[in-house]
């Protein structure tokens, strides 16, 4: 692909023709600020953050939009910048509820952050705000508009990644809001509550429910793994704190979804500590299971086992192994009834 | 001999002053007379003047004003069927400067023609810039003789119509779109109505010769539905055109095919920032999109597209026909042709006025428009509609041109031309103006959403006597930011108001800050009624008329005014016999 | 899948037939969606207009079980309008003759008879299929799960294989499969028939190659299919069943047979992490560890092979299922010594040639997709390019067959099964999430509104559903979703469960059993 040449803050940039200058930006590690920027969506050019001055005509321009061109010349901080960046957060902050010490996003805030970075305290435009009453309806996320940045993130992915087109921006000016269709609850919308708009949402807006006072962001340990719902095999990012997991999240940067998720894979989790779950061994006794401890359990089964393997021989024996088990489970698994039970009665519900 | 004809002014200015029951006065008068043709006709420009009708007698043209019902007699009997001239009734001479200092090359038709009969537009030399370009000229040829004329787009931004469509012609793309911006969104402002609803095979003519011009074989006219005058008659234009070989299939046996729908917009102002209107046409939200890529590269569809306004378009024909270098021989150099503007405001003579590029602003109101009612003074005007600028009296003999405008921060705009005298306060202004473009954003992007908002409430701080010295450096910072940072044209030019005003009226702000006034008396919150004493009879006039209750006193008893019951209505002022009552 | 995911959104045309991808494999759907967005042409075949036939340009209604007759129908129009591949046919296949021969009779007419979808549309399908330069293919148990399945997916073979359609990027026979690691499963020799790989018992090498890595082995007589060791359960030939994270109660058909098979044991043990169904029913129950708590690997339908990490551990109480299965072996006297999942991975990839290339450093970043048979082999994006693994494709000539149990007088109704997107299979794991079960609690029966009007069935009224296997009761939910005489039900609902309904009766090759087709009658609750 044909290469063209940029200078960012007096550095020489090689970059592919095509790309914005956001994405020559990040090629060489310069961070220019973006809210309504996300790599899986369309561009919309909204939050007008990412601003940077074009040396050559004066102007500001959009990164995120503008395609670099051969022999642009660009700087990423310049004090006009700077002014832009400032203002726009200002006006931000001024329809923002500044209430991050009960926002779950509080420290894992890009609104936050860059308001930090730009020093700003507090708006200078103590004006009107729009407010909105907590949307909680739905057993999945909270909907908290008084939050709400419009960047649009939530609607693009709702419209591009499961195409559900359950949100879309609604009215004008200062008075437009993310809604439903005539404002019907999310649950009679087609929302199919995937969790793209809350995985992309740069600020507390969109809040899973579990996820409420479960723990800090910094407190929260990400570990990648693998989705263990349905054959396509997301990766995904568990949150875990204190031992618990208390989220999950796409992974974004590799296959097979690169970050997207259904709401099984976002939402579906909290069974892993459902009180339900089985902590002890059980043996039936007098008809009913009770609970046993691991050597009782393990050596009775071993020895039944083996009774009915040396009474019968393997082909009265049998084993189901598991389409939910790790590869290396089902390897030890038919590996063990191949061996040790000596039978080739081994399968799985491959079939349903 | 011909037949003398009679030209009643039906478009949506005569309709509403009363055009209907005149032209059904005249059938009435005319029945059973033969030699006369009764016609309606598009708005001749002559608003303040409505209802209109011109007389074609003999070769000789006289415009009626004022007309109704209880005059229709007369002039039939003197003017028509006589041959006398009603000279008091005449709306205007051809040799008087509201006309003499027109020239009229876009509305060369309208007022003059029955814009429903399509052989008037033929006899006037209609189609025949189209039967040139498809029949004499390649599309490049067509093309250059665009970029020769000079024409700049007459919508807003000014920029180059031939180069706008070499670029679309450029862009490569089997399929290709032309596009006519007829939303004309603009408060006050109805050129392009009156080019719609008086003449409007220019426009279906003009985005044909587009069509040739850059390979596209379809075209849409985006019309605000408010506009059921103008859209009915395109309609019927399309169905003439079509019927004559002018539109559709295989034109003029050329082979050049070219189909055009009308679509109606719901009348948001943002659906007139071309990226908006495509989305609009393509049944999305109207939101505008970053521009690079223009829509010569990706358009409607993502196709390839050409957008213009009706005044651009309405042009095209006559430049084709009559050449580019004739065009461009009117105006200035870098601003050729004429420009039509809408004349409101503080001005004798509100109307349609078309003038050549390069007039002073001072001969547009003081020739044209007859100057300032009442003998006050003129203070300013505003140029360029709700996105444009306030132009003070010291820059009156500023010519009007797109870069002069743009110089002393105002736009040439789609055109309207707003006038405004001492009593108008600048603050007001200003407010009146964001506060539509406040509404009127789309609120895509954050600096015109909240933007526009914060310095909305900043002005009505200001006008309530609430303001604060820093509030005007915040506006200025505030306005250049979102002038810098907008997504849209809608964004970049909203502060142009306030900046404009700030630019040559800050002394006016200041005074509403420091000392609570309002020098033009226009922010009733800042106004005081106060009865003078001296010159007060005790009539008790005022007290009666008074709404809320706000003045007391019997009569030949002292009168008082309440302040915190006046609701500054003026009927007091307006009813006090003595003139002992004032605003301050 | 023999291609990828991320080529589906590449596919100039896209065939999803038996798949309720949008439901049941929602991020796949999402590229689908994004491919019909950006040009490409859907086709959808399905007896229900799921969602995709929203996005389709051809949507196919055909009766369930159909599946032959359409799809034969589709090839005799590429046959007869010469659409199809002569060179891909001439180089790498071989029957064609067969397939000539069993289709012949397959005209529009008699497709259109047999599947009750109009004959433009097959016709229109088939050129659409045929004409572009790649057609993917994608399936799920819609195909498989009659008592032809095997010869549905033949068929689609045969579809894919005449046009070219196999061993080239962007096309493709893709069967999406249900579980996370159903294909890990299947992979690593969780059938009765084969070994890791694939690798044939009864296979003298294969056989020599195990012996040799586990020391003694069960002869070459593959072993019996779940559904065969149910029967051997009941009629006592297998004594005693070790299951681990299944729950056959509630995913087999005719659960009230399966829970007699079941307790006819002498002795069950069940490993899960919840008391299942089948757990209550067990002799020891064994806890394991859900998928957060164990270090391994799955494998998802596009044989991409993909870490799994631990990011707490077991619940206390609980163990991972290798440390279990460990420990039995142990106590049955084979004294394996693994000290990570990761060195049970080693030994299985030295076994197993297609995963030979595959080690946990390298899926670190990114999993690998099988066939990687050394280190440096990238994993293969799609199958069968240049040669399928038997040498010449094979052309299966298929005859329609009926499915075994359609509806009568006395069960005058066609139930088929499947999933709902909130669920997931017997319902164990998702409703006991709060949000998916607060979203979707219970089952609500698919009916055709005519349906419901005629039996006096309004939205949440319930409803007895019998076939002659059993009955259940359950909400009705009238769409027009289904069409007439055919309802919809899922499986993850216990109380409610649609295989207390279905038939057992099994394809003759694969052994799945038929849940998609069975007669019910059905009556509005007292």
């Amino acid at each position: 692909m044909a290469q063209i040449t940029v200078k960012i803050n007096g550095q020489e940039v090689k970059i592919d023709r095509g790309k914005s200058l956001l994405q020559a930006c990040e090629q060489i590690g310069v961070d220019v600020p973006t809210l309504c920027y996300h790599p899986r969506v369309a561009i919309a050019g909204a939050c007008r953050l990412c601003m940077v001055e074009d040396k050559k005509s004066g102007q500001l321009v959009a990164s995120c939009t503008l395609e670099a061109d051969e022999g642009m010349e660009i700087e990423t901080e310049s004090p006009r910048v700077v002014e832009a960046r400032k203002l726009v957060l200002d006006l931000l902050l001024a329809s923002h509820d500044v209430d991050c010490f009960a926002c779950e996003r509080n420290g894992n805030c890009r609104l936050q952050d860059y308001a930090y970075r730009y020093e700003i305290e507090r708006t200078s435009f103590p004006g009107e705000r729009r407010e909105f009453p907590l949307d909680n309806q739905n057993p999945f996320f909270e909907r908290d508009y008084n939050r709400c940045i419009q960047c649009g993130l939530c609607v693009r992915a709702c419209h591009e990644i499961p195409q559900a087109g359950a949100i879309d921006f609604a009215n004008r000016g200062f008075s437009s809001e993310i809604a439903t269709p005539f404002n019907v609850p999310l649950e009679e919308s087609t929302c199919v509550f995937c969790g793209m708009c809350v995985e992309l949402c740069p600020v507390g807006a969109l809040v899973p429910k579990l996820d409420r006072f479960t723990g800090r962001p910094w407190e929260l340990e990400k570990v990648k793994t693998t989705c263990a719902y349905c054959g396509v095999g997301c990766q995904i990012e568990l949150n875990i704190n204190d031992g618990r997991v208390v989220g999950i999240n796409g992974y974004e940067d590799c296959k097979p979804n690169y970050g997207d998720l259904c709401v099984k894979g976002k939402f579906g989790w909290d069974y892993i500590h459902h009180p339900d779950r089985l902590t002890s061994p059980l043996i039936r006794k007098e008809g009913k299971l009770v609970p046993a401890t691991w050597e009782e359990a393990l050596d009775y089964t071993a020895q039944r086992l083996k009774e009915i393997k040396e009474g019968f021989g393997g082909e009265a024996l049998g084993g189901l192994t598991s389409a939910k088990c790790t590869n290396e489970e089902n390897y030890l698994f038919q590996k063990f009834v191949r061996t040790a039970l000596a039978t080739h009665n081994i399968d799985h519900c491959a079939r349903l | 001999m011909e037949p003398t004809r009679v030209l009643v002014g039906m478009g949506t200015c005569g309709i509403a002053a009363g055009a209907r029951k005149v032209m059904e006065a005249f059938e009435k008068g005319l029945e059973g007379i033969e030699g006369v043709e009764l016609l309606p006709t598009g708005c001749v420009g002559l608003c303040e003047k409505e209802v209109v009708a011109e007389v074609q007698k003999n070769g000789d043209k006289t415009i009626y004003g004022d007309l109704t019902t209880e005059k229709v007699e007369r002039l039939i009997e003197e003017a028509i069927l006589g041959g006398d001239v009603i000279e008091e009734w005449i709306a205007a001479r051809p040799e008087e400067p509201i006309l003499a200092k027109q020239e009229r090359i876009v509305l060369e038709n309208c007022g003059h023609i029955n814009p429903e009969n399509m052989e008037e537009y033929l006899e006037r030399g209609g189609y025949k810039g189209l039967e040139k370009a498809l029949k004499e000229m390649s599309p490049d040829q067509v093309v250059e003789e665009v970029k020769i004329s000079g024409l700049r787009g007459r919508g807003g931004g000014g920029f180059p119509a031939g180069l706008k469509w070499q670029f679309a012609r450029e862009a490569p793309g089997e399929k290709k779109y032309v596009v006519c911006n007829a939303d004309e969104g603009d408060p006050g402002a109805f050129m392009d109505r009156s080019i719609k609803e008086g003449d409007p095979h220019a426009l279906l003519e003009g985005m044909l010769i587009c069509g040739y011009a850059i390979g596209s074989d379809e075209g849409y006219i985006y019309v605000r539905a408010e506009y059921p005058l103008a859209i009915k008659r395109l309609k019927i234009a399309m169905q003439q055109a079509e019927k004559s070989g002018y539109l559709g299939e295989n034109i003029l046996g050329t082979g050049f095919n070219f189909k055009l729908k009308i679509k109606e917009g719901a009348g948001a102002f943002v659906c007139g920032e071309e990226t908006a209107l495509l989305a609009s046409i393509e049944g999305r939200m109207g939101r505008p999109r970053p521009r690079p890529p223009y829509p010569a590269t990706r358009g409607l569809w993502n196709k390839p597209t050409n957008i213009n306004n009706v005044e651009t378009y309405a042009n095209i024909p006559r430049i084709i026909s009559r050449g580019g270098e004739k065009f461009a021989g009117i105006g200035t150099e870098k601003s050729t042709g004429t420009k039509v503007f809408a004349l409101t405001g503080k001005i004798n003579n509100t109307g349609l006025i078309e003038v050549p590029m390069g007039i002073s602003i001072r001969e547009i109101i003081y020739d044209i428009g007859g100057g300032i009612p009442d003998g006050r003074e003129f203070k300013a005007v505003q140029i360029g509609g709700p996105s444009g600028g306030c132009i003070p009296a010291h820059l009156l003999d500023l010519p009007i041109d797109y870069d002069s405008l743009v110089e002393s921060g105002a736009i040439m705009g789609s055109g309207g031309l707003v006038t405004m005298d001492e009593e108008t306060c600048m603050v007001d202004v200003a407010w009146f103006f964001l506060n539509f473009t406040q509404k009127e954003s789309c609120g895509k992007c954050t600096p015109c959403r909240e933007g526009t908002k914060r310095m909305l409430e900043i002005l009505e701080r200001i006008k309530a006597g609430r303001g604060e010295p820093e509030d005007i450096e915040k506006l200025k910072f505030l306005g250049r930011n979102i002038v810098d940072t907008s997504l849209c044209g809608l964004g970049q030019t909203a502060p142009n108001p306030v900046l404009s005003t700030l630019r040559f009226f800050e002394d006016e702000y200041m005074a509403h800050i420091e000392e609570q006034s309002c020098p033009a008396g226009a922010c009733t919150d800042l106004l005081r009624y106060e009865i003078v004493q001296e010159d007060c009879k005790r009539c008790s006039i005022c007290v009666k008329v008074c709404p809320a209750n706000a003045i007391s006193g019997k009569p030949k008893e002292k009168h008082l005014i309440n302040q915190d019951l006046c609701t500054k209505c003026n009927a007091c002022l307006e009813k006090c016999p003595f003139d002992a009552i004032v605003k301050k | 899948m023999t291609n990828s995911i991320a080529e589906i959104e590449q596919a100039p045309v896209i065939f999803i037939i038996g798949s309720n991808t949008t439901e049941a494999h929602p991020v796949i759907s999402y590229r689908v969606k994004k491919a019909a967005r950006e040009g490409s042409k859907i086709i959808v075949a399905d007896p229900r207009m799921i969602e995709l036939a929203e996005y389709a340009d051809i949507w196919m209604q055909h009766r369930p079980g159909t599946d032959v007759a359409l799809l034969n129908g589709m090839v005799h129009i590429i046959l007869k309008e010469g659409l199809w591949d002569r060179k891909f046919v001439e180089e790498r296949t071989e029957g064609f003759d067969e397939l000539q021969e069993a289709v012949a009779k397959f005209t529009p007419e008699l497709a259109s008879k047999i599947t009750g979808v109009p004959e433009e549309k097959i016709i229109e399908a088939a050129r659409l299929y045929a004409e572009a330069d790649a057609s993917a293919i994608l399936y799920a148990m819609g195909i498989t799960q009659h008592i032809s399945g095997t010869d549905n997916v033949l068929t689609l073979a045969n579809l894919a294989m005449l046009t070219g359609n196999l061993g080239k990027p962007n096309a493709g026979v893709n069967p999406l499969r249900g579980q996370n690691n159903v294909q890990g499963a299947c992979d690593m020799g969780g059938l009765p028939n084969v070994y890791p790989g694939y690798q044939k018992v009864g296979d003298p090498e294969v056989a020599e190659k195990f012996a040799k890595a586990w020391g003694e082995i069960p002869g070459e007589t593959p072993g019996l299919t779940m559904m065969e060791m149910m029967e051997a359960a009941e009629n006592g030939k297998i004594k005693a069943l070790y299951i681990m994270g299944e729950n056959p109660v509630l995913s087999e058909p005719d659960s009230n047979h399966s829970k007699k098979a079941l307790s006819s044991l002498d002795f069950l043990v069940v490993q899960d992490i919840f008391l299942s169904e089948t757990a209550e029913l067990a002799d020891v129950v064994l806890p394991g560890a859900s998928f957060a708590e164990k270090e391994g690997t799955f494998t998802n339908t596009e044989r991409r092979v993909q870490r799994v990490r631990r990011g707490i551990n077991p619940l206390a109480g609980s163990r991972a299922d290798w440390e279990i299965i460990l420990e039995l072996a142990h106590r049955l006297g084979y004294k394996w010594d693994y000290q990570s999942p990761e060195e049970i991975f080693k030994e299985m990839t030295e076994l197993t040639p297609s995963y030979r290339g595959i080690e946990y450093g390298r899926i670190e970043k990114e999993g690998l997709q099988w066939p990687c048979p050394g280190r440096d082999h990238p994993g293969t994006k799609f199958l069968h390019e240049g040669e399928f693994p038997r040498g010449k494709g094979k052309f299966h000539g298929i005859d329609f067959i009926p499915p075994a149990e359609l509806p009568d007088e006395e069960y005058p109704f066609l139930l088929t099964t499947g999933r709902k997107l909130a669920h997931y299979h017997t319902g164990t794991l998702s409703r006991r999430s709060s949000g998916l079960s607060g979203i979707d609690p219970e089952e609500m029966v698919e009916i055709n509104p005519n349906d419901a009007e005629r039996l006096g069935l309004e939205k949440g009224d319930l409803m007895v559903i019998a076939s002659r296997r059993g009955e259940v009761t359950a909400r009705a939910n009238p769409t027009e979703r289904v069409p007439e005489k055919v309802i919809f039900m899922t499986f993850h609902f216990s109380e409610s469960a649609a295989n207390v309904l279905t038939n057992p009766v099994l394809d003759p090759v694969a052994k799945i059993p038929e849940f998609k087709v069975c007669g019910v009658k059905i009556k509005k609750a007292e």
